[in-house]
């Protein structure tokens, strides 16, 4: 294993993250089996002051988790030099089976802690706390997906010997190799093209006719997490190269490295959060009939479109901007 | 205006040190009227105090404010209605040390998010009407007995509640401040508060302020008082 | 916005409650830093060594050819650099001249190299400014040197040259090739190495492969590989102390769940009156976050502060031994400041996370104490 300081601090990070979870489902449990907010009793008092401990854990846990996520591909990026054939993090990631699956499970767990944070501020503003037993099921279930990256990026990390070979995204995100990568790649640049803008407009309508008429709120969060994913294969397909200027670099880590500018940073800041603020507007549409929260969900999920829309519309202005000024014309 | 319905409060259930400390509680409590509820020490004034002023929620039984029930309200909405509606005085004060008396009159107000600037207006001008322009930057520890009730008095009336509560105010206070809190206290009644005070000091429940006794015993209520 | 209001007034509560408490504060704040230090020290100087490491090997050439005779690094027939130079994609080949001397007088290992600039320039050297500075005897501007055979041979020092990096310039003496070979009786035959340049970087390992395949007894080594093999070896080592200094930061976990647990009487009386007066729970969670924030803030900044000061101010004198190895001449010198967001990235997840995780739970606990009891006592 390599003694690198930021591995050693990603392993504590996501142990103490683990832990942190873990505490939270377990207490969350006695909440889902013995609350009753009606009852003045000493135990249930004893639960409402537990949920203040849940909810600042989940805080944390989700701000380090995105801080977290970033460090891992910077590390991951800042450590290809030693692994032969690693330019970049996508060759890092691919030393051994479980590079992949951690990054992916750390973008998966972030949106996860983003909607159950959504979901936590909007029970906390009801007067009678009407989703806590749905909070901490949702809670219950993304335990085990948090449990599952402490041990892949465990292994990943205790994985990682510096002799290992392995292909540097030249190869990996190539047309020849077997793979999703290389199916996003073959893919006829034009109507990926069409499809994304499509996509983006449809969900930057849908958006705005969501927070003006406070409709297709369903339709809306649909579109935004069908937008998120489109756009991630737009990225690898045809995107990227604009940032590169190199009609075949199709690696969507590169653009991450100082010398793009760290333009992979606000791209994808801005993609997960219109993805997670979009979702939010889904996730609160079932519990829109509930007495307590009629008031509160409508101006939540109108603020969540509109930062949907804010993020999602900025992703696109910075892309759509590097086409413009890009010297490669396709 | 503050109804109670068959409140019952039960500490430590279920442990051998088991104690109801309020039981059959049903009171209604008007505003503008000055309420004194007297009792020995173990009557249960101080945890109805602390029930009226959705300080502690009851283990059984309903209360209603304005007729909004708020038996069941978290912890958040609880306090916020609390911080709007009631004033606190303890009875020994309670204020923070190590801070000043103009800042210890602030401080319940901090949550609120009003400006700072704003805010000590208030409470300097809050401080002069109880004569207490002199001591504002005093540290609290400096302060004489009477001198630090009226902080105390001066800090419950920050955020404009409706309804003040003192538990035994007077009980560190010689004649003199005795007399002179229940004038203090007359003079918000006539400035439109209601006023809750525990006490067993006959010069509380015997001053012309006071508009009704309710006397407690052993967690009840023996004598519901008349209006006098 | 009342938002951004209620944020300051409480700050500024937990700021004036932090100076109330000053001892404990201040013991805190302390240790927090000197682990901070500890910890940032560490992650600077290996970085910093291996930028150094990096920009050493900068000139290097690609590749590097030795020859090996049973398994140990022998002089290498000048004859070879024909066979290289008929290898596709070989766009140079020189021979090298070099070594080890080690001066008794001073106790130290030079790194003896030939340099063009001094083929005409015979019976004199250059020596690096790290050389100079420990010399013995250097006012005569002459160095005495023993041969192969025991005779001694008297160099002028013509020049000090110093170098970006001090690692070059602490041992480094330049010499021209007459009289290096006269030093180390190294034959016209032979050199020490030869070195390569490639045209195209990608075609590296294949180049190797086939020097290997035509000079059996030859090793290439390839300058990334190099290194490559210093970044594993300064992350060894770093990551070795960083183990030992684990435990500084389980000790410091435990510090700070105790600190924040053990809430003073007075602490705890006054919480419960903020509590009682109006402060809800999230109020006090929230005050718990700001002193956390202060705390923590504080620390970490003074820590780095420090620890920069200490890797390239003064050359990191509590580490050296430990992380440079073996070599007794190891001046002063200065490395190159070198600090990013990602070390300060990686310090974060080690201090500041364990911190706010280890003080979470004794806050809650403190945020959720009943104003009712307060009213009773």
């Amino acid at each position: 294993m390599i003694f690198h300081p930021a591995i050693l601090a990603l392993l504590i990070g996501s142990l103490l993250i683990g832990f942190m979870l873990s505490y939270a489902a377990y207490h969350g449990l006695s909440i889902l089996r013995r609350w009753d907010l009606r009852s003045g009793s000493e135990v249930q008092l004893g639960l409402e002051r537990r949920t203040y401990l849940i909810s600042t854990l989940m805080a944390y846990s989700f701000g380090f988790q995105l801080l977290s996520l970033f460090l891992f591909i910077y590390t991951v990026d800042h450590l290809s030099p030693l692994f032969v054939g690693a330019m970049c993090a996508a060759g890092t990631l691919n030393v051994n089976p479980y590079g992949y699956p951690t990054f992916l499970l750390k973008v998966v767990n972030f949106i996860l802690g983003g909607l159950w944070l959504i979901l936590n501020y909007a029970d906390n503003r009801a007067y009678d706390y009407p989703l806590i037993k749905k909070k901490y099921g949702l809670l219950l279930s993304i335990t085990p997906f948090v449990i599952a990256e402490v041990i892949l990026q465990g292994k990943y990390f205790l994985g990682l010997k510096p002799d290992i070979i392995t292909s540097c995204c030249g190869t990996l995100f190539t047309s020849e190799v077997q793979g999703v990568a290389s199916k996003i790649i073959v893919l006829p640049r034009h109507p990926v093209e069409i499809v994304f803008y499509a996509s983006m407009v449809i969900t930057l309508i849908l958006g705005a006719f969501s927070y003006i008429r406070r409709k297709a709120g369903y339709l809306f969060s649909l579109s935004s997490l069908v937008t998120f994913l489109i756009s991630i294969v737009a990225l690898i397909s045809f995107l990227c190269l604009y940032f590169y200027e190199l009609p075949t670099h199709h690696c969507p880590f590169c653009i991450l490295q100082r010398e793009y500018y760290y333009a992979g940073y606000p791209i994808y800041f801005t993609l997960l959060g219109g993805a997670v603020s979009g979702m939010g507007v889904g996730l609160l549409m079932p519990f829109r009939g509930i007495k307590s929260l009629q008031e509160l969900l409508p101006p939540l999920q109108r603020n969540l479109t509109l930062a949907s829309i804010f993020a999602y519309g900025l992703f696109t202005i910075i892309v759509i901007c590097q086409r413009i000024i890009s010297n490669l014309k396709l | 205006m503050i109804q109670l319905m068959n409140i019952r409060k039960v500490f430590n259930t279920g442990k051998p040190n088991e104690f109801v400390a309020l039981e059959g509680i049903e009171i209604l409590l008007h505003p503008h009227q000055a309420t004194v509820f007297k009792g020995p020490s173990g009557s249960g004034k101080t945890t109805l105090l602390s029930v009226v002023g959705c300080m502690a929620r009851p283990t059984s039984g309903r209360i209603l404010l304005y007729d909004q029930e708020i038996t069941s309200l978290p912890e958040r909405f609880l306090t916020e209605i609390r911080r709007k509606t009631f004033g606190f005085v303890f009875q020994q004060f309670h204020l923070i040390k190590g801070i000043t008396a103009i800042e210890n009159v602030m401080a319940p107000a901090y949550p609120g998010g009003e400006k700072y600037a704003s805010l000590r207006k208030r409470a300097g001008q809050l401080l002069g009407l109880l004569g207490l322009s002199s001591k504002v930057s005093s540290r609290v520890e400096w302060l004489s007995g009477g001198e630090a009730q009226r902080v105390a008095i001066a800090r419950a009336l920050i955020n404009q509640p409706s309804v003040i509560i003192a538990d035994e105010p007077t009980a560190h206070l010689d004649t003199k401040l005795s007399k002179e809190f229940m004038e203090i206290m007359k003079r918000l009644k006539e400035e439109g508060k209601t006023l809750l005070i525990a006490s067993h000091d006959p010069i509380v429940h015997e001053s012309e302020a006071v508009d009704r006794v309710i006397e407690m015993r052993d967690g009840r209520i023996v004598n519901p008082g008349r209006f006098s | 916005m009342p938002w951004f209001e209620k944020q300051k007034n409480i700050l500024d509560f937990t700021l004036s409650s932090l100076l109330r408490r000053k001892g404990k504060n201040l013991t805190l704040t302390t240790v927090y830093t000197l682990v901070v230090f500890f910890l940032a020290s560490v992650m600077f100087f290996t970085h910093a060594l291996k930028k150094e490491a990096a920009f050493v090997l900068r000139d290097a050439p690609e590749i590097m050819v030795q020859r090996l005779m049973a398994g140990r690094h022998d002089l290498i027939p000048k004859s070879y650099m024909e066979t290289l130079k008929q290898i596709k994609g070989v766009q140079a080949v020189k021979a090298r001249l070099w070594g080890y001397y080690y001066d008794p007088t001073n106790g130290a290992n030079y790194t003896l190299m030939v340099n063009e600039d001094l083929h005409n320039a015979a019976g004199t050297i250059a020596i690096g400014r790290g050389v100079s500075q420990n010399l013995i005897g250097k006012e005569h501007g002459i160095m005495p040197f023993k041969t192969h055979d025991g005779s001694y041979v008297f160099l002028k020092i013509r020049e000090t040259f110093s170098s970006e990096s001090a690692l070059i310039s602490s041992d480094l003496i330049l010499i021209s090739e007459v009289d290096f070979r006269r030093l180390f009786g190294i034959p016209e035959t032979h050199a020490t190495d030869l070195t390569l340049h490639v045209r195209n970087p990608k075609e590296l390992t294949t180049i190797a492969t086939k020097i290997v395949q035509l000079l059996p007894d030859t090793r290439p080594i390839l300058r990334d590989e190099i290194l490559r093999t210093y970044d594993a070896v300064f992350d060894w080592r770093g990551g070795i102390i960083l183990v030992i200094l684990f435990g500084t930061v389980m000790a410091f976990i435990l510090f700070a769940w105790d600190k924040a647990a053990g809430l003073s009487a007075e602490e705890k009386r006054e919480i419960g009156i903020l509590k009682a007066i109006g402060w809800e729970t999230s109020d006090i969670l929230l005050m718990k976050f700001w002193e956390g924030a202060v705390v923590s803030v504080s620390s970490f900044l003074s820590g780095l502060l420090l620890a920069y000061l200490h890797v390239f101010f003064s050359s990191s004198v509590l580490f050296e031994s430990a992380l440079k190895g073996w070599s007794v001449l190891y001046p002063d010198f200065k490395l190159t400041p070198f600090i990013n967001a990602y070390q300060v990235g990686a310090l974060f997840f080690l201090t500041v996370v364990p911190y706010t995780v280890a003080t979470l739970i004794p806050s809650w606990r403190a945020a959720t104490i009943d104003p009712d009891s307060v009213m009773r006592t």
